[in-house]
């Protein structure tokens, strides 16, 4: 291992121009000529839109242009995509409405995009949006997603009867039934998935910039894949021509899926700047954000497990209502099924599965992809089904997932997974020792004689990150493919630009990308800068998400990295004269292998490109190659948290007293960035679990919609995390990498309420188990109902 | 519109600006000082902390009038130069940072902190003291570490000074 290479803490190179202020967001950016937009959003959960009247607007001070959805539509802008096409169990594709970037006829959420108002100043802006006046109808709307496809409901879409957007289903129904039938023993739970919104911290924006000279479109998003989202604006929104469009996505503050999608707002400024002639800007505040960025979750399921006489599982049954909210979002068919259903056998040797979930429209902001998606609610379902089975049938929690553990691998999984490689049973048995969770019997009994509640808590999680490969992703109906694209420009002195088609945003890529080189290629880290986010610059990329820009970015990479090794083998065989084959390539140097010649890495480069050794007919001049990765497989991170808390039952405050973490990660390029990613992924599971909640009332008003109400994790909220790896290398790319961005988010939520329902002694715990919903369900509690 | 005059980052700046411009408008705008953030509109997130007269305030909750003749540090005047702050260098070394976003206020936030509750300050202290600060990336598991460890360098530099 060099210093700088793989598997080295290497501290970050981006972290510079973070701790010195010199970063560059998107709202840091102002162009010249700028103006900003300000957007009419709906006070309504559901209205018919009567009249928008705009002519008191337009006499305002600095009013440079309003537009509404009939001017998009005149332009022929067309409408947001849903990505992702799901077929229904009777073979039927889904049922979509329409989700035009400005409302037409209707609007379906508060804060759906009524007007867009562009001034010389933001106040301007403002100012006028207040005089826009909009002439609603009311609707009652459809908010509760238990009832929302019951008769009489009101409809949010006439495409989808019933709100019902498809009902899928995965698995062998059959199989189930008769394994049920078999069964000696069922636990079956009720569970709600509760909504989160994802709340990076800093918040969405856009600058669209049309130059009349070029005839030319430039965007500056936050955004998690600027490629696809200068796909789709081209494609689908019809903005222009891809060679006329540039989409930037600078320094972007966090992403957490909620930047994946293309939304109204961006579209819509890169529409308006061309119609207004000027550069148009717009960032939005933080009450924006609550209303109009994707949500997440949000499901309600019930789900049975089936177990012998032994305490084998024999089957496992679910039914979830999935909230889509009032359009599909760009991948928001995919979460709740593909990301789903798939994981529902856990790390356990389940030998029939079956999963039915309903896509459900309402009157409330769109659910897409937020860390983990799909997957931290699969895992919820099966950690808590696995933890109650244990406890009703008086078997130690832990012992009752060893038993279970798939142990040979590969594993083909009811739910169309086939399990690559792992090692459950190692993850278990070091969180178990590091959590010392021989002595919890004793820890309990002192947390007793102070009158406190103790409990621990298991979550045995698996993820699928790197989803692939494309072709198998298209069978299942998504719109795009999921590889990644990367070059390797070598410079003539022999410093290399990598061009990657991932995007970071948090990750620590400009560190972990240059690792891989300078492991490859034997040159300081310094002399490697790592170039993304920008369409002008970087081919056609697929962005960052679902934790795959370790395994199928940087196996991009290295797929670019042989060849230019490869054609760098070549150049020193004509320099040294040495064949080909004599030649050997370590730690920067290439040698002939038996003599004394050898080449430093920047000669051979310097040389490919005076390209006076060789002749070109054979060998091109010049040293830069291009590779599009596409995986064999998904990856399959797993690993096992252990939470232990002590509940006050005075007051329902949960202490988390530690947390154990033991994830198998495969092979890491960074292991600080790495357990960084799992702290970061704990706090928002902890955060799901014991403190955040998006609640809309009856009549679709979002009760938390800032962070006075939204309770976000705070650093007084976390304890430290006690955070180890175990290692199995990923067979599946030519790293061994598997993936670490969800882990934590998936893992956090099960254990924590696994281990407050262990401490208040029953299983009765909604999310957030905030301090009322603790002591609520401690009044309940046998033990306490047994000592009344 | 009014004049207002105030000592940015050892530069004296004299604007004249509406008087509802906020402080971190000031910052961001008139001067370009971009690496105060701004994260929420309800004084919660601890993005905008820069230093008033040497104190940590909420940079998104002060007008830019309020600080006629103070003097004002942000993230981009804490380096002594090319040498970075002690806490600037203990987020760095101790990947107290993921996409950078709160990071300027969360280190702005970290030396009054320090600067009150001394080189020593304990875990417990720092977590209650960090709960105008919204980090979404890190989990505070590295600030806490970080903010301790700059904690400890700053007590050394200026024992160093004395
Ligand atoms: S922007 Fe000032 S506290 Fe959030
Ligand atoms: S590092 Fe991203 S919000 Fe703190």
């Amino acid at each position: 291992m060099t210093a700088t290479g793989i598997g080295a803490s290497v501290r970050r190179t981006e972290d510079h121009r973070f701790i010195t202020g010199k970063g560059q967001y998107v709202d840091d950016i102002n162009r010249p000529g700028q103006s900003y937009a300000v957007f009419v959003r709906s006070p309504h959960a559901h209205a018919t839109l009567k009249k928008i009247d705009i002519s008191a607007a337009e006499k305002a001070p600095g009013v440079l242009g309003i537009y509404t959805g009939d001017d998009l539509a005149a332009d022929k802008v067309g409408g947001l995509i849903c990505g992702w096409l799901i077929h229904s169990k009777d073979g039927s594709p889904m049922k979509a409405g329409a989700h035009p970037a400005l409302a037409q006829g209707k609007v379906r959420y508060v804060g759906d995009h009524v007007a867009v108002v562009i001034a010389e100043t933001l106040a301007e802006a403002r100012d006028a949006a207040e005089l826009v006046a909009v002439d609603y109808d009311v609707l009652a709307p459809c908010v509760d997603l238990a009832k929302a496809q019951a008769n009489g409901q009101p409809q949010v879409h006439a495409e989808a009867p019933n709100n019902t957007v498809y009902a899928w289903h995965l698995g062998d129904k059959a199989a189930v039934d008769a394994a049920f039938a078999q069964a000696k023993h069922v636990t079956k739970i009720d569970l709600v998935n509760n909504r989160l919104i994802p709340n990076a911290m800093e918040p969405r924006a856009a600058i669209g910039e049309y130059d009349t000279g070029q005839g030319g479109f430039t965007l500056y998003t936050t955004s998690q894949n600027p490629h696809v989202a200068r796909l789709v604006l081209s494609a689908f929104n019809g903005i222009a021509p891809e060679n006329k469009l540039r989409v930037i996505a600078p320094d972007v503050g966090g992403g957490f899926g909620s930047k994946i999608f293309i939304y109204a707002e961006e579209t819509v400024c890169i529409w308006a700047a061309k119609k207004v002639g000027r550069p148009v800007k717009w960032t939005a505040d933080r009450t924006e954000a609550f209303l109009s960025d994707a949500h997440g979750r949000d499901h309600v399921t019930t789900a049975e497990l089936a177990m012998d006489a032994d305490g084998k599982i024999l089957a496992l049954r679910a039914n979830t209502k999935a909230n889509l909210g009032a359009y599909l979002s760009t991948f928001a068919s995919s979460v709740p099924t593909y990301l789903y259903a798939p994981l529902l056998s856990g790390q356990y040797n389940i030998p029939a599965i079956y999963c039915e979930v309903d896509g459900v429209y309402t009157n409330t902001a769109p659910v897409d992809a937020y860390r983990g998606a799909g997957r931290p609610e699969a895992t919820f379902v099966v950690e808590r089904l696995v933890e109650v089975a244990a406890r009703q049938l008086g078997t130690d929690p832990a012992e009752f997932r060893r038993k279970n553990f798939i142990t040979s691998f590969p594993h083909e999984t009811p739910v169309i997974m086939t399990y690559d490689t792992g090692d459950y049973d190692a993850s278990m048995r070091k969180a178990l020792e590091m959590a010392d969770y021989a002595n919890i019997g004793k820890r309990k009994a002192e947390s007793a004689k102070q009158g406190k509640l103790r409990g621990v808590g298991f979550s045995a999680y698996i993820e699928a990150c790197g989803i692939a490969p494309s072709k198998a992703v298209g069978s299942l109906g998504a719109g795009v493919g999921l590889w990644e694209s990367a070059e390797v420009r070598v410079n003539p002195v022999g410093t290399v630009e990598v061009l990657t088609g991932s995007h970071s945003h948090g990750q620590g890529h400009e560190t972990t990308f240059a690792q891989l080189v300078s492991h490859r290629l034997g040159i300081p880290i310094e002399q490697i800068s790592i170039v993304h986010g920008d369409t002008d610059k970087v081919q056609m990329g697929m962005g960052t998400y679902g934790s795959r820009s370790g395994a199928v970015g940087m196996s991009a990479i290295s797929k670019a990295l042989d060849k230019v090794v490869a054609k760098a083998t070549k150049v020193a065989s004509r320099c040294m004269e040495v064949p080909e084959t004599e030649v050997d390539f370590t730690d920067g140097v290439f040698s002939g292998r038996g003599t004394n010649k050898s080449m430093a890495f920047g000669e051979v480069a310097l040389q490919a490109y005076v390209a006076h050794k060789f002749d070109s007919s054979e060998i091109e001049p010049g040293l830069k190659e291009g590779a599009f990765y596409d995986p064999k497989n998904f990856t399959f991170p797993s690993g096992v948290h252990i939470a232990e808390v002590e509940v006050d039952p005075e007051t329902g405050v949960t202490r988390i007293d530690r947390w154990t973490a033991v994830d198998d990660f495969g092979i890491l390029i960074n292991p600080m960035i790495v357990e960084g990613q799992v702290h970061g992924g704990i706090a928002q599971g902890i955060g799901q679990a014991m403190l955040e909640n998006a609640v809309y009332d009856a009549n679709g008003q979002l009760l938390t919609a800032s962070y006075m109400d939204y309770c976000m994790p705070r650093a007084d909220d976390l304890p430290s995390f006690d955070v180890a790896m175990t290692t199995t290398a990923c067979p599946s790319n030519p790293l061994g990498i598997k993936g670490c961005g969800e882990a934590g988010a998936i893992a956090a939520p099960a254990a924590l309420i696994n281990a407050i329902t262990d401490a208040i002694g029953h299983e009765n715990l909604a999310m957030p188990a905030t301090p009322q919903t603790v002591w609520r369900a401690v009044q309940k509690a046998p033990s306490k109902m047994a000592a009344e | 519109m009014a004049t207002v005059s105030m000592t940015v980052n050892g530069k004296t700046v004299t604007k004249t600006v509406d008087s509802r411009r906020l402080l971190v408008e000031f910052l961001r705008e008139d001067l370009r000082l971009t690496g105060t953030h701004v994260g929420c509109d309800t004084s919660q997130c601890g993005a905008c902390v820069v230093h008033v007269d040497g104190r940590a305030i909420k940079s998104c909750t002060a007008l830019a009038l309020s600080c006629e003749g103070k003097t004002v540090t942000t993230i981009e005047g804490l380096a002594n130069g090319a040498t970075l702050h002690p806490m600037q260098e203990a987020f760095r070394e101790h990947h107290a940072l993921q996409c950078g976003y709160c990071t300027p206020g969360m280190i702005m936030a970290s030396v009054d902190l320090v600067q009150r509750n001394g080189p020593g300050v304990d875990e417990h202290t720092i977590r209650r003291e960090l709960d105008g600060n919204i980090c979404r990336c890190t989990g505070y598991h590295n600030i806490v570490k970080a903010i301790a460890a700059g904690a400890a360098a700053m007590g050394s530099v200026r024992q160093a000074a004395e």
